[in-house]
Order: structure tokens, then sequence, then C-alpha cells
């Protein structure tokens, strides 16, 4: 195509295509190549027989036993604050709004280490609880804590836009037709929220599976009872037992595609029910 | 004074609403705000308070403390820099091209969003390593990429890449044609177009994606440590000068660094809010 008044030719067009391609292959496709190909570099045998450890199979198990806890946290809660912020007037909520979106503005390791200075040993409520003989840090209560507080915002923030679109007039319908609060919620809310709520669950889950630096904080890295699956990762890294490192992480990597497969396929098919900002 | 008029002149009362359910839902959501967020960050604030400004300056202009925190910003900074040049490309081409993979192309974006960090931690530096596929590319040169601060930069690109594109995409399919044509019909040749009329009403969005890059790369913790080689006074971050002082149970120094950082991030964030209003004032609303 040659240059015309509103579109450039050719020439630059596929250098523009080609840098971008080029870019996202050095810095997106090639890592995660990477992790594949160090993880099958002993071959299949290699790489199945290091899921046989018993320590590696305790962190895929606590990782996933974390998110069973920390998602559906999160979910009650960005369901109350959608409603409360979406279908509501109150003075203050915007900062309320700000409020929800302060934990993606701090650093994960400071995530954790607010934690630690509450619950941990020298921390402000840490003699209270070795009174009751409770360990919050260097324990698994730790570790959901700094999950709930990293992933906290995923699903509330999806909500929140797409109710505020939707506004309150289909649920004041249900409700002068006499149907009550909850099944209002259940029957009309819900299904027209229902892929922004998927959507939420989905990031927040693969955020709750893979966060590494809030967690190392808190969790004293204590195999087989408080080592998450990314903390695996680095142990196994340290130890030079590369293959084993790498096979983990192969099971993140693969959450992470799944992750990313499934939110595309939200945004093209059921781009209509997803807050504006996520429609492509 | 009427009741008409009365109403008027009270402040925004709560419209009432025929729903139910605000006060569970909303006493819940503060309930739960409140000790999941603001009671562990006040515990930040307690801890850095008792140290007093002073106490704070000390831990934060020890040399060590003080190359940490030049490191992490200063590479964040050119990390954020980089990415607003490439992912302003990405952008555009992502939403005026069209050719084979462009949605393939477009998912993947969002990849370090999706991949744990400790992940794209140890793939960068299994990449970067002198045995590894770029690095090796590199060593003959005597160029060390892993290891170093170029490490650190990498993995920082890496990180900050979706949120210039994610920023700047959605302008970019939001922009009038018309104003780029009525651009050609007054005489204005592509490149003018792009450069004098697309850019500008891209930068408040360009701004925005630089400051969520740049305020996710100086708290980034997992992607780096792995990459970095973290020599203090060389290579070593900010954050992980944080988790070594709580190793060493040293509760106060950690609380200080971690201060330090978010009183330079805020005061970064709010200066480029401001270039934002500006630009915004200078280039109208986008």
């Amino acid at each position: 195509m040659r240059e015309t008044a509103t579109n450039e030719g050719s020439v630059v067009r596929w250098t523009l295509i080609a840098l971008a391609v080029g870019f996202l292959a050095l810095f997106l496709v090639l890592p995660l190549v990477t992790v594949f190909a160090e993880a099958l570099r002993r071959g299949l045998d290699a790489y199945l027989a290091s899921f046989a450890d018993a320590d590696t199979q305790s962190a895929i198990l606590l990782t996933l036993l974390i998110a069973a806890i920390a998602v559906p946290l999160n979910l009650v809660f960005g369901i109350c604050a959608a409603w409360s912020v979406a279908k509501f007037e109150f003075p203050g909520k915007s900062l309320l709004v700000s409020l929800i979106d302060l934990p993606f503005s701090v650093s994960p390791v400071v995530s954790g280490l607010v934690y630690v200075l509450l619950f941990g040993a020298k921390g402000l409520l840490g003699p209270t609880l070795s009174d009751w003989d409770f360990k919050i840090i260097f324990a698994v209560p730790g570790i959901v804590l700094a999950t709930v507080f990293v992933t906290f915002p995923f699903i509330a923030r999806e909500l929140i836009p797409l109710m505020q679109e939707q506004g309150t007039a289909e649920e004041e319908a249900a409700l002068t037709l006499g149907a009550s609060g909850l099944r209002t919620f259940l029957t009309v809310t819900l299904p027209n929220v229902r892929w922004a709520l998927l959507y939420g669950v989905l990031l927040c889950n693969a955020r709750a599976m893979g966060e590494f630096g809030a967690v190392s904080v808190v969790s004293g890295h204590i195999r087989g009872l408080t080592n998450t699956m990314p903390l695996h990762v680095e142990i196994l890294y340290n130890e030079y037992n590369f293959v084993a490192a790498f096979a983990v992480a192969s099971l993140l990597a693969g959450l992470a595609l799944v992750t990313l497969v499934g939110k595309s396929i939200l945004e093209w098919r059921h781009g209509d029910g997803l807050a504006a900002a996520r429609r492509h | 004074m009427s009741v008409a008029a009365l109403r008027s002149w009270t402040p925004a009362i709560p419209r009432p609403s025929p729903l139910p359910g605000f006060g569970i839902t909303f006493g819940f959501t503060l309930t739960y705000l409140s000790l999941i967020v603001l009671l562990p960050l006040a515990a930040l604030v307690w801890r850095a308070s008792g140290l007093g400004l002073d106490g704070i300056w000390r831990v934060a202009t020890t040399p060590r403390v003080l190359a940490a925190l030049e490191t992490s910003f200063v590479i964040s900074a050119l990390a954020s820099l980089v990415n607003a040049f490439f992912g302003t490309i990405v952008a555009w081409v992502l939403t005026r091209y069209r050719f084979p993979g462009r949605k393939i192309l477009d998912a993947a974006v969002d990849l370090p969003f999706a991949l744990p960090t400790a992940v794209a931690g140890i793939a960068l530096a299994a990449l970067y390593a002198p045995n590894g596929w770029i690095g090796e590319l590199f060593a003959p040169y005597g160029i060390k990429i892993a290891f170093t601060p170029l490490g650190i930069f990498i993995a920082l690109v890496f990180i900050g890449l979706p949120f210039v594109v994610r920023t700047v995409q959605p302008v970019l399919q939001d922009l009038d044609r018309e104003i780029e044509e009525a651009s050609a019909t007054l005489g204005a040749s592509r490149r003018q177009t792009v450069f004098r009329i697309v850019l500008p009403t891209l930068l408040p969005a360009l701004l925005t994606g630089i400051t969520l890059a740049f305020a996710r790369a100086v708290g980034e913790y997992g992607s780096v440590i792995f990459i970095a080689g973290n020599m203090p006074f060389k290579s070593e971050i900010a954050p992980l000068l944080i988790v070594a002082k709580l190793e060493e149970y040293d509760y106060a120094g950690a609380s200080a660094i971690a201060t330090v950082m978010l009183v330079i991030s805020f005061l970064a964030l709010l200066c480029i809010n401001l270039l934002q209003v500006l630009s915004r004032r200078r280039f109208g609303n986008a």
C-alpha cells in the first residue's frame, strides 16, 4: 500500500509491525519457551520425576489451599463492595474506591512487611499471639493474609464499573414485582455480571497462586509446611536443581497460559458482559 | 425559608435507594478493608513514626541503602521509558494494522500480568546468563547481562510492558479518524498528522501508562532477584534490602526503607499526575 494522507506507506507499516512482533517475541515468547525448554532439558522422565518429590507435592497442595481460601474471600468482598458502591450513593465513595485499589500500588515486599510488623515475633500483636500460642507469621495464616492482600482489588474492580454502568432499574423492577432482596440479587444482578465475575476470579486466582514477594516475606520457607509453588521454585533454583525448578515453574506457566486463554475468550465472546475498559 | 429552598441548600444527602442490603454490604466492605488493608498499613506508619524523621533519614542515607534506592529508581525510570517507546508502537500496530497472528499477539501482551514473577525471574536469568540463548550471543564481546544492572533493566522492561500498551490502546481505538482526515485535508503530511495530531492526543494516556509501569517496577521483587546478582552497591534493589533487614529481625530498618520507597513513589506519581493535568489542558481531554 502506498502512503496516503491517512495511512502510512507499506515500508513504514511493515517496519512497525516487525518492531512490535520482534519486541514481543524477545520479551514475552522467548522467556515462556525457555521455561518449558529448561524443564524438559533432561528429557520427559526427569521432568516427570520432579513431581514425585514429597516437598514439591506439598508445595502444590499448599498453593491450591491458599487459592481456595483467598479467592472466595475476595469474591465475597468484591460482590459486597460492588453492590454498595454501584447501587447506592454515599459521601466518600471515590475515596473508598481508591482505597480498594490501594494494594495494587504497594510493593509485594511491603505487603508482606506490614503483616510481619503486625503479627511477627517483635510486632505489634506478636506477644499477644505467642501467649495464645497462635502463629501467623512463618505459618499458613500469614501466607493466606499476604495473598488476600495482594489479590484484594481484583474482583471488586471488575464488578464496580460494570454494575455502575448497569444502574438499578432492573433490580427496582424485580423488587416492585415482589421479589425479595436476595432473590433479586441472585436472579437479576448475578446473571448480569457473571462474565465479569468469572473474569475477576480468573485474574485473582492467577495472582493468588503465583504471588512471590509478599508470600516470601511471611512464609519462613519451611519445606513441606509453608512452601508455596513459587517459593519452592526459588529453593530448587538456588540449590542448582534447575530441571526440578523449571518443572514446577512450567506448571505455573501453564496456569498463566490457561488464564490468558480464558481471559481472551471472555473478552472476545462476552465483551458485552464485561466492564467497558475490558471490551476490545 | 421555604421547604424547597431548605432542601436545595442542604448538602448532598444520599439519595434513598429502594434496593435493600446497603447496611450489610457496606459494613462488610468497610470492616474487611480495614482489617486486611488499612490496619496493616497503619502498622507500617506506626513503626516508621516511632523512628522519627531523623531515624528514617539515618537509615535511608546509609551508603548501601542509598545505592539500592538509586538502583531501583533509576533503572525503573529507564525501563518505563523504553516501555513507553515500544509500548506505543505495539499499541499502534495492534489497533491500526491487520496481520496474521494479531489477536494472539494482543492476548500475549498480558503475559507479564499472568506469569508468576518467580517464573519470569528464573526464565529471564536462564535466557540472559552467559550460557543462555541470548546471553551467549553477547558473552564473546565481554557483555554480561544477567547478574548485572542490565539484567535488572531487562526484568523491569518485562514486567512493565503491559501497562503502557493497555492504557494507550483504548485511547487509540476510540480516536476519531476524522480528525486525521481533517488534518490531511488541511495539507498536513502523514508524518505531521501523526506527530502533531495523534501522538499529542495519546500523551495523557501514555503518561498514565509510564506512571503505572514505573510504580510497578520500583516495587518489583520476584522477577528481579534471580537475574540481578544482588551485589551490594551494584545490583541490589531496594525491596531486596527490606527482605534482608527483615531476615535480621531489623523491623525498624525495614520500615524505614519501605517508608522512603513509598514517599518517593508517591512524589513521583504526584509529579506525573500534575504533568498529566497540564497536558490534558494543553491538548484537550483524552
